[in-house]
């Protein structure tokens, strides 16, 4: 190229990873890593077999969990735990999360340090763009592109167009981040960001948590959007400090590596958008589209027969913390089945010994094992017809928590105080916007 | 290659959505062919019933954003098992167009204004479509009327759908 043009962190990602351009639009690209579940994993793994080329990349950058459905609820699910156990043993991968040792695979694979900066991974799962919080490329993919990364490490994408969403002013207190990628959505539609990355940059992100920038980045997908991303900063180094130690001489050492998988100010975007959160209020969705959002307040007193916190969108010890500060020395309605879903064995864990689990269970919670189970009406908490459920997941669609069923998504907070109250109402930790 | 003519299915909507194709609680199957009762089950359209309307339909016309939400090829499968090859729309979810081409199917994507026509002209009535692979353009024809449609899709798609997908492909250059 003649003359120096700014890059996106996308496009350093892929011209650092590029295979193959196969067509003008088309570039194939080298991958970091390919996570695997039991839910889409299996008809590759069976299709790879009557091919005759059960093999696998590298078993090394295979990360696989059965997280959908577990422990198995009936014949079927076993077998497809079965398919992908027997699969992983067959291939030596030596990272293969069971039972009391798996997790929603989007809360579990960070925690384990599997994603870096820099990094391209895909998995057949649509909430994959959740890693790009580390400032990686993380799309999900369907079975097809799954096999072939499974296969041969490589899957094909259109060269990545970036909407950079600013997010400034100061975030209200009870307002978080569940609450600002609602609005984001609400903003953009959920046609919005189709093809597109979501970058996510401004003072608000810079002052989140790793957890929150996972929820910001897991629902880039409800936009449309192929992956989320965020600039990696010593909040991503602090994070993944117990698995980058040896690499690194110190911290600021890391934090240099990690500061050039920022964009350029050079950088081209398809657009900018800034949103200035100062005067957000906690939000949830109406209907059944996840860009159908309104303020907490205008919705309240809408009746409710269950509420769900967990999911790979706010089911980490930090949604658990919040929602227990609302819950301690409370009781849920009586109308209110509760369920909360601790997102891995480490949020568990902790969530035990901060004594987290005895409040939601002093309240009225039933707790359940780390599972993606009722955010996509498989198990451990479906609807039936008719009824209304307040959850921390990502998706409102018609059914999606079982046939008949209404879905309200809200923040870990409006659904601790949603139980308490039998209605969708704004928790006591929101003051009102000043 | 597969077939890629047939009569249409109109769906009015945009935003259609994976859950509604094929909702999650059929995803413990594990062969194609039993997702085939389940097409479109919780698909909220108004007057659609998919016992009904399904049977002896071959291609889908649709508008935007068709297969939004979840990555699950179980979509593209449940509508393969039923004979459907190619869906018609303004345009789609990224993962939905992508699964359609590696599994040797085909989502074409025209104008809105293309779209909106073709919706007024024909929706309601029985209208048969043929695919012309080599002249790019789709023939319309219903009692009475025709149209010839214009369509583009890149080199590397449908080299996808000329080479039965993107497994083979894959394996034999990388």
């Amino acid at each position: 190229m003649g003359c120096f043009m700014g890059k996106t962190i996308a496009e350093k990602i892929f011209d650092a990873h590029r295979v193959d351009n196969p067509s003008e639009d088309v570039h194939v690209i080298r991958l970091d890593a390919v996570f695997c579940h039991e839910i889409t994993t299996p008809i590759a793994i069976n299709d790879l077999v009557d091919r005759g080329k059960d093999r696998v990349f590298d078993p090394g950058k295979i990360k696989v969990v059965i997280d959908h459905v577990t422990p198995a609820k009936d014949s079927k699910t076993a077998m497809q735990g079965k398919i992908l156990r027997d699969w992983a043993r067959r291939h030596n991968i030596p990272d293969f999360f069971d039972i009391g040792r798996n997790g929603i695979c989007h809360a579990l694979f960070p925690e384990m340090g599997f994603v870096r900066p820099g990094f391209t991974v895909i998995m057949g799962d649509s909430h994959t763009c959740t890693h790009g919080a580390f400032g990686a490329f993380a799309a999900g993919v369907g079975t097809t592109d799954l096999e072939v990364g499974i296969l041969k490490g490589v899957c094909a994408f259109h060269y990545p167009s970036t909407i950079r969403i600013d997010i400034t002013g100061r975030m209200p207190e009870g307002v978080f981040a569940k609450d600002v990628i609602l609005f984001i959505i609400h903003q953009l539609g959920v046609n919005g960001a189709t093809n597109k990355v979501l970058e996510f940059t401004g003072p608000v992100v810079d002052a989140m948590s790793m957890e929150s920038r996972m929820t910001l980045c897991n629902m880039a997908v409800e936009a449309g959007g192929t992956s989320g991303i965020c600039y990696p900063d010593m909040t991503t180094v602090e994070y993944l400090w117990k698995f980058t130690k040896d690499d690194y001489a110190d911290k600021a050492s890391a934090l240099d590596h990690f500061k050039t998988f920022h964009s350029d100010p050079g950088a081209r975007y398809d657009r900018v958008l800034e949103f200035d959160v100062s005067r957000l209020e906690p939000m949830v969705t109406f209907g059944f589209k996840p860009d159908q959002v309104m303020p907490v307040r205008e919705m309240a007193s809408t009746r409710i027969d269950q509420v769900y916190i967990g999911s790979c969108t706010n089911g980490r010890i930090e949604d658990l913390r919040v929602a227990a500060q609302v819950l301690s020395g409370k009781k849920i309605s009586d109308s209110i089945r509760g369920i909360v879903s601790p997102a891995t064995p480490e949020a568990f864990r902790l969530a035990m010994e901060e004594g987290l689990l005895k409040i939601f269970l002093d309240a009225g919670f039933c707790v359940t094992n780390p599972t993606c189970g009722a955010c996509l009406g498989m198990s451990n908490g479906v609807l039936a017809e008719g009824e209304v459920c307040a959850a921390t997941t990502n998706r409102n669609f018609n059914g999606r928590m079982g046939k008949g069923g209404m879905v309200h998504l809200v923040s870990p907070a409006t659904a601790a105080a949603s139980a308490i109250a039998g209605t969708i109402v704004n928790s006591e930790l929101y003051k009102g916007s000043s | 290659m597969k077939n890629f003519s047939g009569n249409i299915l109109f769906l009015d909507r945009s935003d259609i959505n994976t859950d509604e194709i094929i909702p999650a609680k059929y995803l413990t199957e594990i062969s194609k062919q039993a997702l085939k009762p389940y097409l479109l089950e919780d698909l909220k359209l108004v007057g659609f019933d998919p016992q009904r309307d399904i049977d002896g339909k071959q291609v889908i016309l649709t508008r935007a954003n068709f297969g939004c939400g979840s990555s699950r090829e179980h979509a593209p499968w449940a509508l393969e098992v039923n004979g459907i090859h190619l869906v018609i729309g303004e345009n789609f979810a990224r993962i939905f167009r992508q699964n359609m081409f590696n599994c040797g199917m085909m989502a074409v994507e025209l104008p809105d204004s293309i779209i909106d026509s073709i919706f007024r002209k024909f929706a309601g009535q029985n209208t048969y479509l043929e695919t012309d692979l080599d002249k790019n353009t789709f023939i319309l024809t219903a009692q009475g009327l025709s149209q010839e449609v214009p369509f583009s899709i890149s080199e590397f798609d449908r080299s996808l759908v000329a080479s039965g997908g993107w497994v083979e492909y894959a394996d034999r250059k990388y």
